[in-house]
């Protein structure tokens, strides 16, 4: 009898813990957010900025997201549940468009606004996406490279791949830039290492020691710039580096100068402005296809600006 | 000798089981009956169909592990084995362009042949199965990367396998519970593997080696081929699971798996089945399996933050094993 007290007694925790949530008042919106991460610094930023906007805006937020960003049927579950509990929105950031098409099927029948944010959702289900401007990220580390070079030379872009959405946007955003801003500045080539470092080292080498007049390197993700610095350092260049996101690897490149500075995304505003979009679209308001959520342009300068700090992660 | 002893044994863990097979029940209930009550977004069809869903693989992977545990071994390389298994799937279905039934045999037979090799370096170099399956774990989701080129596998070019998880024959013919097949497969594996161990000679000897391995040997049963007999079959029981969440996602992702031996593990210790062998119930580690998902679901529902579901679920786990504790004194 002992035994099944225990169990009892566990059970009535859960129960207490269970009433300890809050009650919902009719008015106030339940907004469910599904993620592709939980604990990386890059989702806690979003989950900052999803909070912020639900004591702003007076509706209610709940964030979940797999450990890691490769478990796609944990994500597949969390969306079931949050489907269950019948919230007035969802937020989506979708580890694959495909295996999710179903569950948002559902939602979509239950009459639930899906709004995705941080990587599109290859579906029109989702009212619309908030998520970075790649495209004008990378433009606006083109503007920084041709002016830290002095608007002349040979460039070259390091890149993840050629297939994702962000590897595609980042690489077309800054070629695009200096090709139409900047006629004396060439692109002379444009090298993917799927973001890992080592393999981007190698690449930045062979790069560095077939132009030896290079001005400048690009790294379009965090992986790419990490891999594009060791190569320089390993060279002993002084080529100008230009990096995307952060990390503690990489603020620290840029503390030593190795790094000139980097683009950084706004993951506390893609939070805030995916829970302000559910709002407008819970009050029958319209929303634009995607909603630019920014990004920055720092340095050593201004890594410490209250501002900036906000968004770097380690 | 091995005739009188194991009738012994197996009545024994008859009684035994059914009692905590009831207190793992019970605790099942409980959690079902507190959630309704708290919310009534829980019990509904939709949901509970979920929380099924949500079971199937893990599931299957419990009671591949608790096979292996009670013969007072441990296995951690289930995660990643069933996604080195949903792979091969893929290398098979997409890559070859083979029919969809040699998909599913391939990933069964990629599954017992990682047994196969486990259970021989556990039996055969006494390798500590603990160290064995922590290096086959590291070594299959290695090779899942390296097969995949670490991109994900899709199954568009077979129309159908999805339906392996998410269809529902039984929605077909009584179409008001549309039970996906996923389910029905981790029934149908729960059923064999209980058969396994209540009916067969192999069964009857995962009991022995997990109470008295010495004793086993000493009486003259070739106690490795039966150990690795155990291994190879509860990594054919991975290679279903392999399939299953290959299905459901319509796509192999190589990067998965790591982690879910630890929840298969838990679901086996809730269910009642001990850590040192010998002593175990299929039907326990399916509960235990439940009790994690009713769980994960229930909070879900209940918008607990995601920090205190990780709390809630761990303490549920001592508190399980600790009523073990205490049931096994009181006897």
């Amino acid at each position: 009898m002992l035994n099944r007290r225990t169990l009892l007694g566990a059970i009535s925790a859960v129960a207490m813990l269970a009433a300890s949530t809050p009650v919902m008042a009719q008015d106030n919106y339940d907004i469910a957010l599904i993620s592709k991460g939980f604990q990386h610094q890059f989702w806690q930023a979003v989950k900052a900025g999803a909070d912020q906007a639900a004591a702003d805006l007076g509706v209610t937020v709940t964030f979940e997201g797999p450990e890691t960003e490769s478990q796609v049927d944990r994500q597949m579950d969390m969306l079931a549940a949050a489907l269950s509990r019948q919230p007035d929105a969802i937020g989506f950031a979708a580890l694959d468009s495909q295996a999710a098409t179903p569950l948002l099927q559902q939602a979509q029948d239950a009459g639930i606004p899906v709004i995705a944010f941080d990587s599109g959702v290859d579906s029109d289900i989702p009212l619309t996406t908030a998520t970075t401007d790649n495209v004008a990220a990378a433009a606006l580390a083109a503007d920084v490279m041709a002016e830290l070079i002095g608007g002349e030379g040979k460039v070259a872009i390091v890149a993840h791949d050629q297939t994702s959405r962000t590897g595609i946007d980042r690489v077309e955003g800054f070629s695009n830039r200096i090709k139409e801003a900047y006629p004396n500045i060439e692109i002379v080539s444009v090298q993917y290492g799927g973001g890992d470092q080592l393999q981007s080292t190698e690449i930045t080498k062979s790069i560095l020691l077939a132009n030896p007049d290079l001005k400048g390197i690009f790294g379009a993700n965090e992986g790419s710039v990490l891999g594009v610095a060791n190569g320089k350092q390993e060279l002993g260049s002084d080529i100008v580096v230009i990096g995307y996101d952060s990390g503690a690897a990489q603020k620290a490149f840029i503390e030593s100068g190795v790094i000139a500075g980097a683009i950084t995304q706004n993951p506390v505003g893609i939070g805030y402005q995916t829970v302000q979009a559910a709002v407008s679209a819970l009050k029958g308001e319209e929303l634009p296809e995607i909603i630019d959520t920014g990004f920055y342009y720092y340095n050593a300068d201004n890594m410490s600006d209250p501002q900036i700090a906000a968004v770097l992660y380690d | 000798m091995t005739d009188t002893t194991a009738p012994a044994q197996k009545s024994g863990i008859r009684f035994t089981g059914a009692f905590h097979r009831l207190l793992a029940f019970s605790g099942l209930i409980a959690l079902v009956l507190v959630f309704s009550l708290a919310s009534p977004n829980f019990m509904q069809t939709q949901n509970i169909l979920a929380i099924l869903q949500a079971t199937a693989v893990n599931g299957v992977l419990a009671i591949a592990v608790t096979l292996v545990i009670i013969t007072g071994g441990i296995d951690l390389s289930v995660g990643t084995l069933m996604t080195f298994c949903a792979v091969i799937a893929g290398v098979i279905l997409t890559y070859w362009g083979l029919p969809m039934p040699l998909g599913i045999i391939g990933a069964i037979l990629a599954g017992t042949a990682s047994g196969l090799i486990s259970g021989t370096v556990v039996a055969k170099l006494k390798v500590p199965p603990f160290i064995a399956t922590l290096g086959m774990m590291l070594i299959l989701k290695g090779l899942s990367l390296v097969i995949s080129g670490t991109r994900p596998i899709y199954f568009n070019d077979t129309p159908g396998f999805n339906q392996i998880a998410l269809g529902s024959v039984v929605g077909q013919i009584i179409p008001a519970v549309p039970v996906p097949n996923g389910v029905m497969i981790l029934f149908a594996v729960a059923l064999l593997a209980s058969f396994v161990l209540g009916k067969t000679a192999l069964g009857r000897y995962t009991f022995a080696l997990g109470s008295n391995e010495e004793a086993v040997r000493l009486s003259g049963v070739n106690v490795d081929r039966w150990k690795i007999g155990v291994y190879a079959l509860s990594g054919a029981i991975v290679g279903v699971g392999g399939v299953l969440i290959a299905s459901r996602l319509n796509s192999a992702q190589p990067a998965l798996g790591q982690g879910y031996e630890l929840e298969a593990i838990a679901a086996v210790v809730i269910g009642g089945t001990s850590l040192s062998g010998g002593r175990g119930t299929v039907l326990g580690t399916l509960i235990g399996a439940l009790i994690i998902s009713v769980l994960a679901n229930g909070l879900r529902i209940l918008s607990v933050a995601q920090e205190w579901q990780t709390v809630v679920t761990g303490t549920i786990i001592i508190l399980a094993v600790y009523a073990d504790i205490l049931r096994r004194r009181n006897l």
